[in-house]
């Protein structure tokens, strides 16, 4: 190996540029989305502008389009920094970009005109499905193989998130996307009935539990810690939420399909392990703030400090809230609500955007090779766009999923019900335009950001930064099996 | 205490171990909630008499997954007294057989149509999936109006049923050749009222059996 190497930044500003781009299109639909859901006359009687076809280009687009890319770069940029080593594998780690971007422009161009196999969050059909399979395993092999010429010989706990997220996603999505196609644009799922249902929501709960929980906690392990210039508040805790939230998870899918024809032992099960993992979620929640400790100052001064906090906030918050929706009481008034949509957007605009944002900006300027972004301001002001459609949203959608889940309910003395369904859609709608001012403050805070990202990296762009130096460690020898540590040297 | 710190070090400085590890833990629950239900006939095996999609309702059902319904209106009554009251009888699980990908949904913006069939005339259906604002003033349902235009293929509708045959579908041979047939001159829309039009109605026979 030469004694002196660089890390490979390239690739990881590929990426922040795929996510800045994907955030603004994934977000702009979802404003489109809500602004049809209040005003059906937006979806213009175009059949790919329809609500129902564009719903997916919208939730794929920021989950996986914007999501994937930030986490991927992100992943990048960690794994070496705490292994002190290069990217192994450039090329291949090339081909996991494009490979990546290319799956996503696909899925994006092609569920709009009906070319869909409309299983939620797993939406694409199945020849961009076999390409994501490619690129998800061309990226967990060039993070391995990174992993395996780190200098550090322990691993990271960021890491560990890292690794169990594309190993479970890689599984999930090869597992729930086995269809049998007809033609090149319609696949039949090789699953039906209850056995798709079950499939689908393992799937579709641990695409949330490993995308966009386990992966971005591997970007808030690395980042948090960094930014509060503060070691980890506990490494041990770390670890055994770690152990607990990956197995936990992994049981929690069938909460989904409460009071539906799923055997009744399944749903109890699910109920039971959603209430477990609590604890486990709370826990990382917690250890991610209390690192915060001797740096809450920061909150006074750095605007990526306060996105993490309450990121931090809101998974802890969301991930409570999950947990109480789970139970079987409480889903029969929350399920195919609002609240539901409320839930998802506590953590995804709350939890998922925001450590997203704060890893961005805290990364950023050191893979742009700047002392800091371009405008301080800019991040204030995107902040507290974000927060205020965020709550603007979330408000909306509470208020508007309790209202429904308490009026479909609602009975007469005489035992007859009191609401027409419809009745439940006229009281909701002024919700609706609220939720669409809520996602407009949202989107606005990205194209500030991505206006910040943009002069950020103007050094890059005219390709006039230099790559960083990787700091190679001295050679530690292997320690000898059994070995008694030394004593302690004495104090003073 | 040693003893453990022992282990932990050995994972977290192992990186295959560390991926056999999760791998394994991530396994577990999926294996042991999935695979029961492939044992257990009912969740799996149509009721008695409960026959496959004819090649028209079929079409339909195709149409309503290919524009996303799914994304406002489920298919599942639940073990629920208002909801048996404002829909009709609970879903049983033999009834979603036939449904690659199964349709009970997550999210009513529009009412569940689990046993929408029979409720309305096709007139009705025509118009308000072709206008829904003239039958129902306050809806916030797109207009589908690409629908009356679309005609069915039957070839495409064959190949289909042959596809689902292969997955198990108790569809016989004279059943796919008289496909063409029965969806020749047939929009999309005339495919999507039939499905919608058996919605709860096919399938009540089915649990009339005693299977649920």
């Amino acid at each position: 190996m030469p004694k002196s190497e660089t890390y490979n930044d390239h690739i990881v500003r590929l990426f922040l540029l795929g996510a800045a781009v994907w955030g603004i299109v994934g977000m702009f639909i979802g404003v489109l989305a809500a602004a049809q859901l209040a005003w059906p006359a937006l979806n213009f009687d175009v059949s790919w502008l329809t609500f129902s076809r564009i719903r997916a280009n919208h939730t794929f687009g920021v989950i996986f389009a914007f999501g994937g890319s930030a986490l991927m770069g992100t992943c990048y940029y960690v794994v070496q920094r705490t292994g002190h080593t290069r990217l192994a594998l450039g090329k291949l780690a090339m081909f996991t970009f494009w490979g990546w971007q290319l799956a996503c422009f696909l899925a994006m161009a092609t569920m709009p005109f009906g070319i869909t196999q409309s299983k939620e969050y797993a939406e694409p059909e199945w020849f961009i499905d076999l390409l994501v399979a490619v690129v998800w395993v061309s990226f967990g092999v060039v993070f391995f193989a990174t992993l395996a010429r780190r200098r550090i010989r322990h691993i990271y706990v960021a890491n560990w998130y890292y690794g169990a997220f594309i190993i479970a996603v890689g599984l999930l999505h090869v597992v729930n996307n086995l269809a049998v196609p007809v033609s090149l644009t319609k696949s039949y799922p090789i699953y039906s009935g209850v056995v798709d249902a079950m499939v689908q929501w393992w799937y579709g709960h641990n695409a949330v539990a490993f995308f966009l929980t386990a992966g971005f906690l591997g970007m808030m392990y690395y980042f948090v810690p960094r930014q509060a210039q503060q070691p980890l508040w506990s490494y041990r805790f770390s670890i055994v939420n770690f152990w607990a939230l990956i197995s936990v998870y992994m049981w929690a899918g069938s909460h989904h399909l409460l009071y539906s024809a799923l055997p009744d032992w399944v749903q109890s099960v699910g109920m039971a392990f959603s209430l477990i993992l609590l604890m486990p979620s709370l826990g990382s929640a917690a250890n991610g703030l209390l690192t915060f400790n001797g740096s809450w100052d920061k909150l006074k001064t750095d605007p990526a400090a306060k996105f993490m906090v309450l990121s931090l906030v809101f998974y802890a918050a969301s991930t409570f809230e999950g947990s109480m929706l789970a139970i079987k009481s409480v889903n029969s008034i929350s399920h195919y609500t609002d609240w539901t949509v409320a839930h998802v957007h506590s953590g995804a605009i709350g939890w998922v955007a925001m450590i997203t944002m704060g890893s961005l900006y805290a990364m950023a300027p050191r893979a742009l090779d700047r002392p800091a972004m371009h405008s301080r301001k800019a991040m204030e002001l995107h902040f507290w766009m974000h927060t205020t459609g965020l709550v603007l949203y979330v408000l909306a959608m509470w208020a508007a999923g309790v209202t429904e889940g308490v009026m479909w309910r609602a009975t007469n003395p005489d035992g007859s019900l009191t609401y027409s369904f419809l009745a439940s859609l006229i009281a909701v709608k002024p919700y609706y335009a609220i939720r669409f001012l809520g996602g407009l403050l949202v989107l606005g805070g990205m194209v500030v950001m991505a206006w910040n990202l943009w002069h950020t990296a103007a050094a890059a762009r005219a390709n006039k930064i230099k790559p960083i130096l990787v700091p190679i460690p001295e050679e530690i020898p292997e320690p000898v099996e059994d070995q008694v540590p030394a004593p302690l040297p004495a104090r003073g | 205490m040693p003893l453990q710190y022992k282990y932990l070090e050995k994972i977290e400085k192992n990186a295959g171990l560390l991926g056999a590890l999760i791998a394994l833990m991530v396994s577990i629950g999926g294996l042991a909630e999935i695979t029961p239900l492939f044992i257990k006939a009912h969740t799996v095996e149509p009721a008695p008499g409960f026959k496959p999609y004819d090649p028209l309702r079929l079409a339909g059902k195709d149409v309503y997954v290919r524009e996303g319904c799914y994304a406002c209106h489920s298919q599942m009554v639940r073990t629920l007294r208002f909801e048996t009251q404002r829909y009709g009888d609970y879903s049983a699980a033999s009834e979603s057989v036939y449904d690659r990908p199964f349709q009970w949904g997550s999210k009513r913006t529009g009412p569940d149509l689990a046993r929408i069939g029979g409720k309305y005339s096709d007139d009705w259906h025509r118009l308000h999936l072709l206008t829904p604002r003239q039958v129902v003033p306050e809806s916030n349902m797109p207009n589908y109006p690409w629908l009356a235009e679309r005609e069915l293929d039957g070839e495409d509708i064959q190949a289909r049923m042959r596809v689902l045959k292969f997955l198990g579908d108790p569809y016989s041979d004279e059943e796919i050749a008289a496909a063409p047939a029965a969806v020749k001159d047939k929009t999309e829309l005339d495919a999507l009222v039939a499905y919608l039009q058996g919605l709860g109605v096919y399938n009540v026979a089915a649990k009339e059996a005693g299977h649920e």
